[in-house]
């Protein structure tokens, strides 16, 4: 059928003449696509030619198109700093503990609700749905998790979000189309249960959702900072990301004390330049983890939203 | 053959079909007692926007006093501020970033370089995985009046550098468009997913009888992902008063705060740095209560005008 499909497309372009109008479309569509291309690209292009760059060449807006004095000066002072990498290690440990948190709460409901004659459907669906349009807010869910006790655990960044009602849905969706109820009636004929089958059957055969599942909640833990900011005040529990907030927003490394002679200034005025180099190589390693995985993953990721699409 | 089964049968399907269901809700159990624990008890928390707080005595025990801090919130002079500027910011953003990505999903539908497409479409989903903080983090350096490299190139040309970030006028620009670059080629996934379904022979038929590309993109790939689209506006209008906390916070100073301050950021500062719990919920109640009747005005709407609507 896609064979089909994509000889339906060539063959007209095959058969008929481009008119007039046809090709100034396709340029002008060219033209902008690439523009946006452009767009898009430079400022990532832009951090990475920075990051290895000269600081004074990249502070006196000499690093346009190209590295200028190759140095890897920033990633070293970036390695120096023990609370980023401290937060790097919180922020791995978290992102783990998170995604399994999430696959084990979300894989067993979605599961359960993909199966058409299961009597909770409708009552447990709609206990979820209540939660995406009304909420007790920031400071209710903040009383609950205080009485838990989970301030300033881990706990407190992962049970709270543990279940995002879209990628149940789009879980549900999946085992709705790819584990059908007749296959697991042949294997409850055999003497299978519910519970075996769904171990034993079912999530192996659906090992692209538990991929599209990882990678969803994993940027999103990655990247979180607010749960972080409310829930966190002990420094050495920091994650990556609120670590980040006060380096490159709050610009906790800006250097106060004032120079006095010339040589102070000077050095000063260098080390400023490489914190702000330093900056650009934080963003760069920050965001190691996603990008290394983005090309890999980029297919499943569409893919998710596609599954997703099918019923919102 | 169900009329035939006898009764003792069928007692013994529905005791098996409820021994089935019985592993199934062990199946969601985890699940419901988590989201229970989150997000249902803080909705019975909520009783808090008309008591005052009081630590010690917890939630039953603080003084129920009604309207009180409603009436503080419509009084304070933050009412009218806050959310004038969150309903500008989000609409601003809405009206742009709506209809930006179906223009670019209906533009890389019919472009016919594969390769190139292929290109495009992973670079512009590029910058939706970065993060809140990494995203402010590069506004803010490529801002910055001596080191941005924006000021730079400006500066090249001959312009004055602009201390961007500490102009108000800049702020909703900066906010909405970083925006724009952040999430315009994630969003149009879904259109690009919708227009892949079309029929070819649609196409083909309207090649036939001379439409050009521009005519079938009007006629044809355009009606066709209206369903969708109206969808996805009518949730986007029910959270016209929630605009995100974390990237607006990130991008506050003092100096632009007069148009920065929303009302998510004001519920945050409120509640967790001032210690106010019973006035933030509050703030936090009423938008609550403002999105959901949004989405159900819009949705009331849409559902009269072309009959797409949520339920």
């Amino acid at each position: 059928m896609k064979k089909e499909a994509a000889v339906a497309s060539t063959a007209p372009k095959k058969k008929m003449k481009r008119c007039k109008e046809d090709v100034i479309f396709d340029t002008v569509v060219f033209i902008i696509l690439t523009i946006i291309l452009f767009i898009t690209a430079y400022p990532l292009y832009w951090v990475i030619i920075s990051s290895i760059s000269d600081p004074s060449a990249v502070s006196s807006g000499d690093v346009l198109l190209r590295p200028v004095g190759f140095t890897l000066k920033g990633y070293a002072e970036v390695f120096k700093n023990s609370s980023v990498m401290r937060g790097f290690v919180n922020s791995v440990i978290y992102t783990v503990c998170g995604v399994m948190v999430n696959l084990i709460v979300t894989l067993p409901t979605a599961y359960a609700l993909s199966r058409n004659n299961f009597t909770g459907n409708k009552p447990i669906t709609f206990f979820y749905m209540v939660t995406m349009f009304f909420g007790g807010g920031l400071i209710p869910t903040y009383l609950v998790v205080k009485n838990l006790y989970l301030l300033n655990t881990m706990w407190a960044l992962i049970l709270p979000g543990c279940l995002s009602v879209y990628n149940m849905i789009v879980a549900r969706t999946f085992f709705k189309s790819n584990i059908s109820e007749e296959l697991y009636e042949a294997a409850e004929i055999d003497g299978c249960t519910q519970g075996r089958f769904f171990f034993k059957i079912a999530l192996p055969l659906s090992k692209a959702i538990i991929a599209i599942l990882v990678l969803y909640y994993g940027v999103g833990h990655w990247n979180s900072y607010f749960s972080a900011l409310v829930y966190i005040s002990d420094k050495q529990k920091y994650p990556l990301q609120l670590v980040l907030r006060n380096i490159l927003i709050t610009n906790e490394t800006a250097l106060s004390q004032t120079a006095t002679t010339a040589e102070a200034r000077a050095a000063m005025k260098e080390k400023q330049e490489l914190v702000n180099v330093m900056k650009y190589s934080l963003i760069i390693i920050s965001s190691i983890p996603v990008m290394v995985m983005y090309p890999l993953v980029q297919k499943h990721f569409v893919k998710g939203v596609m599954i997703g699409s099918v019923k919102g | 053959m169900k009329a035939k089964t006898t009764k003792a049968k069928k007692k013994g399907r529905t005791a098996r079909a409820l021994k089935r269901d019985m592993s199934l809700y062990l199946f969601c159990l985890p699940g419901i007692i988590l989201t229970f624990i989150f997000s249902y008890v803080p909705m019975y928390g909520i009783q808090l926007a008309f008591r005052r707080y009081n630590a010690k005595a917890g939630i039953w025990g603080s003084k129920w006093v009604g309207m009180y801090y409603f009436k503080r919130f419509f009084e304070s002079p933050y009412f009218a501020s806050t959310i004038k500027n969150t309903l500008i910011l989000s609409m601003y953003g809405l009206i742009v970033s709506f209809p930006i990505p179906i223009i670019l999903a209906l533009m890389l539908n019919s472009f016919r370089h594969k390769r190139y497409r292929k290109v495009i479409q992973t670079v512009t989903y590029a910058p939706n995985f970065i993060s809140t903080v990494v995203m402010c983090g590069m506004i803010i350096l490529f801002l910055s009046p001596s080191i941005g490299v924006i000021n730079q190139i400006m500066q090249f040309f001959g312009a004055d550098a602009v201390n961007f970030m500490a102009k108000k006028e800049y702020w909703r620009h900066i906010y909405v468009w970083t925006g724009i670059w952040q999430s315009t080629g994630w969003s149009s996934v879904i259109y690009f997913a919708a227009l892949s379904g079309i029929s070819p022979e649609l196409h083909e038929a309207a090649r036939v009888d001379g439409a050009t590309k521009f005519q079938l993109i009007r006629y044809i790939d355009l009606p066709s992902i209206m369903p969708t689209a109206t969808i996805l506006l009518i949730m986007n209008c029910g959270s016209i008063l929630s605009v995100g906390f974390e990237k607006a916070y990130l991008l506050q100073n003092d100096l632009n705060l007069g148009v920065s301050e929303i009302i998510s950021t004001y519920v945050y500062k409120v509640g967790l740095i001032n210690n106010d719990m019973s006035y933030s919920t509050a703030i936090g109640l009423f938008n609550t209560i403002v999105n959901m009747v949004m989405l159900i005005t819009v949705n009331k709407i849409s559902d009269k005008l072309s009959g797409n609507s949520l339920w």
